[in-house]
């Protein structure tokens, strides 16, 4: 068992607070990432979790243990870092087993779990190879195969993908997640790419300036941020805020336009509220290339700025209550700037954030 | 196509020219080192003679003999001492400069502590002061210490002379690898002490190796301090032995060139060791970027 649990952690160099006391548990065999902008304290969390970094308060526990004073040696973990840190004067057989021979395993023993872990991760030819001769995949694999030989209660990874090129980078990922199925171990993954953490998490933990913004399943963040920083950071474009303010259930934009308040959110606002409106590119669409069609809904009309065709979708620049709002059209239709398209906003989807706070007006 | 002529033309000007500046300086950097290395084979009167003999007549090994004490003449100078103060003169102030710049050059590159940049550029500037200019007060220091003429007044002089110099150079080493390996290491099992010396260790020994020999050379080729601070077969250097051939009246040119070829033989087989150690580096392929 090896629940990951951080109570109020605190990380300061000096003056300069770095972590404001966040709590997290993290339950066992648990996928969870830390996912943010840079400078928002989840590498210095995961290294915390590591023993590479002190810890100036609070307490982690790992397996119920606290572990504030333990060297990474006495921790059990495994980390995989950013730019791999392979042995290099080692081959691939030796840096694999270089835990194992620490730990005083017989040579047989580690004879036998590097070439296990070698073979679930597809390194056996490459075995007899230094890391100058491996590819940046097979780098990252190696890493990742370091990382498992040791059978460790709990694997760290910090930002594993970021120095591959995309098309890798997709591969890796998914290998990542397989792994994850085949070794059921507990993770904690730090990334600032909200693909990744979508993609890879049982649960992502988004952090900004060293507090956490919110903790929840891929689903529940992408589809109740509970800050803007959440809303426009999950999601790919981001989403549209658009400022306004509550009167009775319609929400007036900047420019009058009036739209009505989603039905799940109306017990939420009072008049006079000062708010700001999020719907995603995704929900607004020309009407009949959107993906829902029904449903509570607006029209309006809209002027297209410019058109990213992607294939099957484009993305289209247009303005909404004058700002610039990105929205999705579904379908292979080539679409001209200055076209007028009638645009249905899926309202059913649609946020409400406290303007002045940026939370959910859910959260009040 | 006249351009290309003309710029083709030029190329080949431009390395001729570069090939007989390189010609011209190796030729005013080898030349004394030639005559060094002919001279110690020929006897007195072709080296003296005017004008001089480019060519050597004869080529002989008697000088040696005579340096060593073999043959009809004889110098009567202790050579095998001074080889033996000279050695454990070098290696013992190395070994001690090199312990100390691994763990000066090590701290500098991996920890933070206050008064950092202040001591780095103290021992920088500490290496900007001619040794010479040390020697008076060194040798009034010394002399109350009971340390003029004793090997261990060298040796306390070289490794004050190498430390600066190893620590930089190994530091400069040890910035080269990344941190992460070691973090690596720790959290693969190892103490900060096994990780520094399972992973860290081997991937700066070029560097260390380097700066070691180089620490050696200093103190196998000095002259001017030792020549101060030793009196004796006790505690004399081969280089300053080489002044043992300079009589009242009469220099030793044969028997000097003799003994200088020996004290040049174990430098050049070192400098061609941290040749191979410089350019051979290392590549640094489990870390990328």
């Amino acid at each position: 068992m090896a629940e990951i649990t951080l109570e109020k952690v605190v990380k300061r160099y000096g003056a300069l607070g770095v972590v404001h006391g966040i709590d997290l548990t993290i339950a066992h065999e648990e996928f969870v990432v830390l996912v943010g902008p840079s400078g928002c304290g989840k590498s210095t969390t995961l290294r915390m979790i590591a023993g590479l970094e002190d810890i100036t308060g609070g307490l982690v526990k790992i397996g119920g243990q606290v572990v504030n004073d333990l060297p990474p040696r006495k921790r059990n973990i495994s980390m995989v870092f950013q730019n791999y840190a392979l042995y290099p004067h080692m081959n691939v057989r030796d840096n694999l087993g270089f835990g194992l021979k620490i730990a005083g395993q017989s040579p047989a023993e580690i004879a036998r779990r590097v070439t296990e872990a070698a073979d679930i991760l597809g390194l056996v030819p490459l075995l007899d190879r230094t890391p100058a001769e491996l590819s940046g995949g097979q780098r990252q694999r190696v890493a990742m195969g370091r990382a498992i030989v040791r059978n460790p209660d709990a694997f760290l990874f910090d930002e594993p993908l970021s120095n591959l090129d995309a098309k890798l980078r997709g591969q890796m990922r998914a290998e990542i997640k397989k792994l994850h199925q085949k070794v059921r171990t507990t993770v904690v993954y730090v990334t600032h790419d909200q693909v990744e953490a979508m993609t890879l998490a049982d649960r992502i933990v988004v952090m900004k300036d060293g507090n956490i913004e919110q903790v929840g399943t891929p689903m529940e963040v992408f589809n109740h941020p509970l800050t803007t920083f959440v809303a426009t950071f999950i999601g790919s474009p981001p989403m549209n805020l658009l400022p306004g303010t509550i009167a009775g259930q319609i929400v007036r934009l900047a420019d009058g336009t009036e739209v009505p308040v989603p039905d799940r959110l109306q017990r939420f606002v009072r008049d006079g509220m000062a708010v700001q409106l999020g719907i995603r590119p995704d929900d607004i669409s020309p009407v009949g290339h959107g993906l829902s069609q029904d449903g509570p809904g607006a029209e309006v009309s809209l002027t297209v700025d410019l058109a990213e065709p992607l294939g099957m979708e484009s993305l289209i620049y247009t303005r909404l209550a004058g700002q610039e709002v990105q929205a999705k059209l579904y379908g292979p239709r080539i679409v001209a700037p200055g076209e007028v398209l009638a645009f249905r906003l899926a309202l059913d989807r649609a946020h409400l954030f406290d303007a002045a706070s940026g939370k959910s007006v859910r959260a009040h | 196509m006249t351009v290309t002529v003309q710029s083709r033309a030029s190329k080949q000007a431009k390395r001729i020219a570069l090939w007989f500046t390189t010609f011209a300086l190796m030729l005013v950097m080898c030349v004394p080192g030639l005559w060094v290395v002919l001279s110690a084979f020929r006897p007195n009167r072709e080296i003296l003679a005017k004008p001089p003999v480019w060519i050597p007549q004869e080529l002989s090994l008697v000088n040696f003999g005579k340096v060593f004490g073999f043959g009809a003449e004889q110098v009567g100078i202790p050579v095998g001492s001074y080889f033996a103060n000279s050695l454990i003169i070098a290696l013992t102030s190395t070994i001690i400069a090199l312990i100390i710049g691994i763990g000066g050059g090590y701290a500098f590159a991996r920890y933070r502590f206050r008064f950092k940049g202040g001591l780095f550029l103290g021992l920088m500037l500490f290496r900007a002061v001619p040794g010479i200019a040390l020697s008076l007060p060194v040798f009034m220091m010394w002399s109350k210490l009971g340390l003029v003429d004793t090997k261990l007044g060298l040796i306390i002089v070289y490794v004050s002379l190498n430390v600066p110099f190893t620590i930089w150079l190994i530091d400069g080493f040890f910035r080269q690898i990344p941190q992460a390996l070691s973090e690596a290491a720790q959290v693969d099992g190892c103490t900060r002490w096994q990780a520094f010396w399972k992973i860290e260790f081997p991937l700066a020994k070029s560097g260390i190796a380097a700066a070691g020999v180089f620490a050696f050379l200093t103190s196998w080729n000095e002259f001017a301090l030792a020549s101060q601070l030793t009196r004796s077969t006790d505690s004399k250097t081969l280089p300053v032995g080489l002044l043992d051939f300079t009589a009242q009246f009469t220099i030793d040119w044969a028997g000097m060139c003799a003994m200088a070829v020996i004290i040049i033989i174990p430098a050049l087989i070192l400098t061609f060791i941290v040749q191979k150690h410089l350019i051979a580096g290392l590549t640094f392929g489990g870390v990328k970027g």
